[in-house]
């Protein structure tokens, strides 16, 4: 089917109060060097690389610590010169809480860096697969949040058209915003580099009409570059028009598939603060060892734009931002949509850590959990869900424990945007029956499987002995045949044939009924993107279910 | 430092059930206000009466089921449906009556369902509905409007019709009571005089205004406008009041244009009986209606088509309830086949 929709439009969304302002007037500015980093060994989607350093081990900084062994993996590098003082677990921010490897290391101030051999101009001679090694080897991950690895994104080559995201659609965070209007040329620059891996024929600069600076800043870039090949696209300003599949229907007019990916329909869509980081990558042999992060919020004394080294502690980044005000109240990781609250500060900046929000408690209405009223089915939930789905059914499912039906209205097409739960009239808090719903589903899928498996050697136990069975009884008939045949009589043979017809029959309609009976729609095929939302929503459970324990 | 766990989103709208509601009551007081003006005192009745019994109820279940009742009553469900019902009753109906309508509206359309968001009918028109077949010669008690009549029934002669059944001066009730505009078409048209001449008798002459009943007119017309501001307001849904407004226009205007002397015009339904009232306030109740774009669209089309049949057709004066409680049956049903397409679902139907 052709465009579902004209570009410039995707279903529902929101229009929000941004509180840009906070922050978008300061220049991005250096994290202050610290004694002691903590670098999370999993930073990213896909499986954790394995640890390459010792404790005690001097290392150089812009080390690998860790290398990738499976396909979707990143490294993580050493941030800082210096010594290798502790391995093991740490806390670090997740939505469940639990504590997960990291690499400790303690700053020598050296600046030390390992030997560094810049590819620069060179790129454009080097071929497709060796520019997304250095991509991979510099451990760099989609920096708008999801944090999955961009070689992998990268693999499709001959997609038409390369999206790079600079819209930043959740209210307060503005370090994609500085970052476009500082470093415009080093983004087209990574830019133009992943079009070359990808060999890509158009790319489009997406942000949001309400960063007119950025706007104009990535503009002045493209028309000094001169080729033509950049489009700056301004957009109207409708929460989430930052997220993938949106910002794809928004500009092309195409939907992705269910179940697939950008490629499918020719995109591929990258971040600004990726591009960025991969034109450090290709031009200064950097590795992803910093990023820039948005303190922002009525809860911080001086909100600021930082660029803060990987492993850097919150605790000391709030410190370089004046400390928290009397009234601070919650710690966000991320925006007022989507983000997730942490219950300290004595946690490392990670590579998904765009922006940390600290409010006030009158700043933030999150959803009252306990006391909410039933859904009275207005529908105000329809109409603002970017994923076209039907909130309020699935909620009713979902609450009710009927996950077949959940999952039957597209429970896993819930992109968790928190749009619904933002106009419900009766404060459900949707997205918390979503995500659970989704874990519990999971881990249901995950048990199935496993007694699936069981089942199915029962039944090639079960199929081998009657095989030896039937062979038994052919080679007793064929004996008793010979013995008739020699005594003139009938011969078994024909009416036997027709009796294993009829039974072969009864046998293909059961294969067929079981087969159908297995699997509950939908959530066979999960793309990595769902998976690791089940992933995260399965911890936040376990950690929500611990936390109504104590 | 430590902080607070919450879950996102961390941000919300303002709008809260309450404040919709509140809000469509608001809408309602023009409307009402007509409806007062016109047919008098009995109006007032109702709406006492209905708002009284509706809330006790309420709080007496509430109480039963071992339920919080102050946010209940404070969101301002149970007042829609009382009001609802006193609106849609005949100014002139005994007290008990309102009284079973309403116990019936609410124990066991809205309550014995599981109370807000789980009934499956609209409570209002359950209780109008039960009241209508149970009671058929009460729910005729409707009078002339005011401008047929010189001047309201006195507030102790509707009094001592409402609550001790005596009509003043002995006379029977049926010398106080009027037929609507609609139901005199109706049966006139049945005794085979067509529209011009019902509208140019003696008897029911007065009862007709510009287009449709003389009173009827203004109410419907406040009414539109209360629900416009509604949808103005984005307080309801639009699709539910255009397609069952449409669908009433186009199959009486058909009707009307084949036999003009036997069916009243498009005009004429639409600012008639319960027209407004229906599709900005009774048929856009969520709770009872399809909750999908689509099937919003089939349910208001719905109502239309059995609104005009019941009207035309029917045995009941006016078919606005009757439509409304059977759509009401069918919501499940267009809920699940009105789903719509999910983003990326590129399955041709
Ligand atoms: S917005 Fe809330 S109350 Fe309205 S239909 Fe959706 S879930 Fe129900
Ligand atoms: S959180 Fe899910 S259901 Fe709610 S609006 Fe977003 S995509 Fe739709």
């Amino acid at each position: 089917m052709e465009p579902t929709h004209k570009p410039g439009h995707f279903h529902g969304g929101l229009r929000l109060n941004y509180h840009k302002e906070l922050s978008n007037q300061n220049a991005i500015v250096a994290g202050k060097a610290q004694s002691r980093y903590v670098v999370p060994v999993q930073q990213h989607i896909g499986a954790p690389g394995e640890i390459i350093v010792e404790t005690g081990q001097c290392v150089l900084k812009g080390q690998m610590l860790t290398r990738p062994t499976k396909l979707i993996s990143a490294p993580v590098h050493a941030p800082v010169s210096g010594r290798v003082v502790d391995i093991g677990k740490q806390a670090v921010p997740h939505p469940s809480g639990m504590p997960a490897d990291c690499i400790v290391i303690e700053n020598d101030f050296q600046e030390q860096w390992v030997e560094r051999n810049p590819v620069g101009d060179r790129y454009n001679q080097m071929n497709s697969h060796e520019l997304r090694n250095i991509v991979r080897d510099a451990g760099i991950v989609g920096l708008g949040g999801a944090v999955f690895p961009s070689a992998i994104k990268q693999t499709e080559t001959n997609i038409h058209t390369l999206i790079i995201n600079g819209v930043e659609c959740e209210p307060y965070i503005t370090c994609d915003d500085r970052l476009m209007r500082e470093r415009a040329r080093e983004i087209l620059s990574g830019a133009d580099i992943i079009a070359h891996i990808i060999k890509a024929r158009e790319c489009i600069i997406a942000i949001e009409d309400n960063k007119p600076e950025a706007i104009a800043a990535i503009q002045a870039a493209a028309d000094e570059d001169g080729t033509g090949f950049f489009r700056v696209q301004s957009i109207p300003t409708i929460y989430p028009s930052g997220s993938e599949k949106q910002l794809i229907t928004l500009l092309t007019g195409k939907e992705v598939p269910i179940n697939g990916l950008p490629a499918d329909i020719d995109v591929l869509c990258q971040n600004v603060g990726t591009a960025y980081a991969i034109h450090k990558a290709v031009h200064e042999d950097e590795p992803l060892i910093s990023r820039i992060v948005t303190f922002t919020g009525k809860g911080i004394k001086q909100t600021q734009n930082l660029e803060v080294l990987i492993g850097t502690s919150i605790a000391d980044c709030a410190a370089q931002c004046g400390g928290y005000s009397d009234d601070a109240s919650c710690l966000i990781m991320g925006g007022p949509m989507m983000g997730y609250t942490l219950s300290s500060d004595q946690l490392p900046v990670v590579k998904a850590c765009n922006c940390l929000l600290v409010t006030t408690s009158d700043e933030i209405h999150p959803a009252n959990t306990e006391a909410h009223l039933p859904c009275i089915r207005c529908g105000r939930c329809v109409d603002v869900c970017p994923a076209k789905l039907l909130p309020q059914q699935i909620y009713w499912y979902a609450s009710t424990h009927n996950f077949e039906r959940a999952t039957e209205y597209h429970l896993f097409d819930c992109i968790e945007c928190g749009c619904c739960t933002y106009v419900c009239p009766s404060q459900i808090p949707l997205v918390q029956y979503y995500r659970s719903a989704k874990s519990e589903i999971w881990t249901l899928e995950a048990e199935r499987k496993k007694s699936n498996h069981a089942r199915e050697r029962h039944e090639a136990r079960e199929r081998r002995l009657q095989q030896q069975k039937r062979e038994r009884e052919e080679n007793l008939r064929k004996k008793r045949e010979m013995l008739n045949k020699k005594k003139g009589g009938p011969a078994e043979s024909e009416i036997d044939q027709k009796k294993t017809a009829i039974e072969a029959a009864l046998a293909r309609v059961k294969q067929k009924k079981e087969s159908l009976s297995v699997a509950p729609k939908n959530v066979d095929h999960l793309s990595a993107d769902q998976q690791r939302q089940i992933k995260e929503a399965d911890q936040r459970r376990r950690a929500n279910g611990k936390e109504s324990d104590e | 430092m430590l902080f607070r766990k919450a879950h996102s989103p961390f941000i919300n709208a303002n709008t809260r059930v309450h404040s919709i509601m509140y809000q469509v009551l608001a809408a309602l007081i023009p409307g009402t206000l007509a409806s007062i003006y016109f047919f008098g005192w009995g109006i007032l009745f109702n709406l006492i009466i209905a708002t009284g019994v509706c809330l006790l109820s309420e709080a007496a279940v509430l109480k039963l089921r071992a339920r919080p009742v102050k946010p209940t009553l404070k969101d301002g469900s149970t007042l829609i449906t009382a009001c609802l019902l006193a609106l849609a009753l005949p100014p002139l109906v005994p007290w008990w009556l309102t009284v079973i309508a309403s116990i019936f509206a609410i124990v066991v359309a809205k309550q014995l369902y599981g109370g807000l968001g789980f009934n499956l009918f609209n409570p209002a028109m359950v209780g109008y509905v039960v009241v209508m077949v149970s009671f058929p010669r009460e729910m005729t008690y409707w009078t002339a409007p005011l401008g047929a009549m010189d001047q309201w029934l006195s507030f102790s002669d509707v009094f001592n019709i409402i609550f001790h059944s005596a009509v003043p001066g002995q006379a029977s009730i049926d010398s106080i009571t009027m037929a609507t505009p609609m139901d005199a078409i109706k049966t006139q048209v049945a005794l085979e005089h067509d529209i011009s001449s019902t509208r140019q008798s003696p008897v029911y002459g007065p009862l007709f205004g510009v287009i449709a009943g003389k009173g009827w007119e203004w109410i419907n017309l406040l009414f539109l406008a209360g629900g416009l501001w509604l949808i103005k307001m984005k307080t309801i849904d639009w699709r539910i009041p255009v397609s069952f407004l449409l669908t009433l226009l186009l199959i009486s205007n058909f009707f009307a244009v084949s036999d003009y002397a036997t069916y009243p015009s498009a005009l004429f339904h639409l600012l008639s009986g319960g027209t407004m009232l229906c599709a900005f306030f009774i048929a856009t109740d969520p709770i009872s209606a399809s909750t999908t774009p689509r099937g919003r669209w089939i349910y208001g089309a719905g109502i239309g088509v059995l609104t005009y049949t019941i009207r035309t057709w029917g045995g009941y004066p006016d078919g606005i309830a009757f439509a409304v409680v059977f759509m009401n049956i069918t919501v499940p049903l267009l809920d699940y086949y009105t789903r719509p397409k999910t983003y990326g679902d590129l399955e041709v139907d």
